[in-house]
């Protein structure tokens, strides 16, 4: 059909962020399908330069509010990698059940509030309180907590407080994490497994549409890695997070604000369906069920997939929650102070899954404790370039559709992904020149 | 008829608009006695007239004043929410250092593919009828301000400083604990929640009115940080309000 075809979508909805969707066909021909990023830049690695070790994690949390768990953790790793500073089971533990407490926050959010509205052809979360209420109660419950393992374990949910280099400034108490196991298993645990169902009455909105691509996450010998891992590429195997350059290669476009990055293809996928695609045999038989009645199958090469793989996250996180506290408790908590005295100084690099992705941050330290150079890398702008190459494949399968289900179908792609603008646009590559 | 609310995000990490979503337990009731009209994050609808439009984030690019005008035309009263609306926050980190210096670091020889500006409050470019402090910005502390406009009384004001609210709390001076603490000159309404979960004060809340900051250095300097690392923590939230 030699069709013009031109949409722009000026930002987006229901993301994280501002981005706008370019999508122009002449004559049949896909001149332009891509997403521009047109969020301010925000030049972080630049302010990182000559702060303490101490500030670190505190700054870099504030590139984004939705994964700042995400940020804080991967920038204590990072120096305490630099600084060869040791922690303890239990401040390894503590952090597991932070990173399960974000990811089903964040999760639920993304799949509820975000990207269900269009499989019920609703414009946001809010006409759905009048028509679904139970639903939206549901989600809300949910959201809280995981919210409570936040607020209890680090201070707050948004921008953690008590997470620092070498352990926490405050443990939890006994019957704090008693409670939260409590929710976890009278709330959470029956409301996931009832967001499966309605997940599962919902697949049929999910647009058919795949894309074979390279997937990218951690790997860990132990468990579903989401803290610390190796690098694993669904195309080549395992990487060590040292070696993060060789796969990011990351690259400056001129319609985005936020870098491109490509490893062995034109671009690589990475979330929860990356996550999902590598580790699926690591789940536990609750999450393998709930995939399973969600249409989830290992190797799935659809994008929009990616929505019902958080929800399968989410139930894994509910109960792995509950095997962390049982461990914290059997341990016997510690009243253990922060390891804060560097045994060297350097180099570090730190990686951890965040709820959209693989995520690195690389800082080197002069003899004080000062960052002279920062580099983070984000799953969002790792996506980028995948998103673009969905969109070319897309447009042309579904152009015999009405502008309006083409635009739509493209702002559902994107809004999958769960992208997070902010996060994306921080910015980059870093030297600084002394 | 119910006020017509809308959120807008401006260079910030999104996480005072989220800290809104985590309302759970009152989010409903909220929506009682308010109309959203406009919240990009988290719905599709767009409005032309706000009775209350809550701003996050920065001014820091052309394309950013030119919004922050035409909403300021189309809103009766303006909030500003948390540190990046109403002082630059963390984002004005980047005003220390030469913004040449700046895009190059992060964008190489394309620095000029992108627009930027000093990051600056959003009270540098339009008028603030109202702030809401704090990074993120505490959902209590948006709680008062909102039932305070709905009810058309005016908002809470606080002229102590956090040290003071740390007192109530009966926490022991960080201080005393060998830590360095911005307490004593940033401006309350947080309910100390850093020192009370064993966390020094960054400052994220701005500076109060009339601080003795030379008093603060020296304070700081006394317990052990160099004077560099002492004014460094200080402009860590206050870039643009601190000349040192």
């Amino acid at each position: 059909m030699n069709r013009d075809l031109n949409i722009k979508v000026h930002h987006l909805t229901r993301v994280e962020g501002h981005g706008n969707i370019v999508v122009n066909m002449k004559d049949g021909v896909l001149e332009k399908a891509h997403l521009s990023i047109v969020e301010p830049p925000r030049f972080f690695e630049a302010m990182m330069k000559g702060r303490s070790f101490h500030e670190a994690a505190i700054i870099t949390s504030r590139i984004c509010g939705i994964c700042s768990l995400g940020h804080q953790l991967t920038s204590l790793v990072t120096t305490e990698a630099a600084l060869g500073l040791e922690i303890s089971e239990q401040t390894r533990l503590l952090r597991k059940l932070l990173v399960h407490g974000a990811t089903l926050q964040s999760n639920v959010l993304h799949a509820y509030f975000l990207a269900a509205p269009d499989f019920l052809g609703a414009g946001s979360v809010f006409p759905l309180i009048a028509t679904h209420k139970d639903v939206v109660l549901r989600a809300l419950r949910m959201k809280r907590v995981a919210n409570d393992i936040g607020d209890i374990v680090s201070g707050r949910a948004v921008h953690p407080i008590t997470p620092v280099p070498g352990g926490f400034t405050r443990i939890p108490e006994k019957a704090e994490l008693l409670e939260i196991k409590r929710k976890l298993l009278e709330e959470a645990l029956p409301d996931g497994l009832e967001t499966v169902e309605t997940m599962k009455a919902l697949a049929g909105a999910i647009p058919q549409f795949e894309r074979e691509t390279e997937y990218i996450s951690l790997k860990h010998p132990d468990e579903y890695a989401l803290y610390e891992g190796a690098i694993f590429s669904s195309d080549s195997g395992l990487i060590p997070v040292e070696n993060y350059l060789d796969v990011t290669n990351e690259y400056i476009v001129d319609h985005s604000t936020s870098k491109h990055a490509k490893y062995n293809r034109n671009s690589y996928f990475v979330g929860a369906l990356a996550r999902w695609n590598n580790n699926n045999s690591q789940l536990g038989d609750e999450a393998q069920a709930a995939a399973e009645a969600m249409g989830l199958k290992p190797n799935c090469y659809n994008p929009y997939m990616n929505t019902i793989a958080q929800v399968v996250e989410a139930v894994h996180c509910i109960l792995d929650s509950v095997r962390i506290i049982d461990k914290l408790i059997d341990n016997g908590l510690k009243n253990e102070k922060p390891n804060q005295t560097p045994t060297c100084y350097g180099r570090g690099i730190g990686s951890n899954e965040v709820p959209r992705g693989i995520l690195f941050h690389d800082y080197t330290y002069d003899n004080k404790g000062n960052i002279v150079a920062a580099n983070c890398i984000i799953p969002t702008g790792q996506n980028l370039a995948n998103i673009d190459d969905d969109m070319v494949k897309l447009v042309p399968e579904i152009i015999n559709k009405s502008k309006a289900e083409i635009t739509l179908a493209l702002e559902m792609l994107v809004r999958a992904y769960d992208p997070c603008i902010s996060c994306s646009v921080h910015l980059l590559e870093v030297d600084f020149i002394e | 008829m119910k006020p017509q609310v809308a959120f807008f995000d401006f260079t910030s990490c999104e996480g005072c608009q989220l800290n809104k979503l985590n309302l759970e337990n009152d989010l409903l009731d909220i929506l009682k006695h308010i109309d959203i009209v406009e919240f990009r994050e988290a719905m599709d609808d767009k409005a032309d007239f706000y009775d209350i439009a809550f701003i996050e984030g920065s001014i820091s690019s052309p394309s950013c004043v030119e919004r922050i005008h035409d909403i300021r035309r189309r809103c009766t009263t303006l909030v500003a929410i948390g540190s990046c609306a109403v002082n630059g926050g963390v984002n004005a980190m980047k005003n220390l250092h030469p913004i040449d210096e700046v895009r190059e670091t992060v964008y190489g020889k394309d620095k000029y593919l992108f627009a930027t500006l000093p990051a600056m409050a959003v009270s540098a470019v339009v008028k603030v009828d109202y702030e809401v402090r704090g990074c993120p910005m505490t959902q209590q502390d948006f709680l008062k301000l909102l039932i305070s406009l709905v009810l058309g009384k005016e908002p809470p004001k606080y002229g102590s400083p956090v040290c003071v609210e740390c007192k109530l709390k009966e926490n022991e001076c960080l201080y005393n604990r060998g830590m360095v603490c911005l307490g004593p000159i940033t401006r309350a309404g947080c309910d100390a929640i850093c020192p009370s979960f064993g966390q020094f004060c960054t400052g994220c809340r701005g500076l109060l009115d009339n601080s003795n900051l030379d008093g603060m250095l020296e304070l700081m300097t006394s317990h052990g940080i160099s004077l560099d690392e002492a004014k460094k923590r200080m402009l860590l939230y206050n870039s643009n309000e601190v000349q040192l």
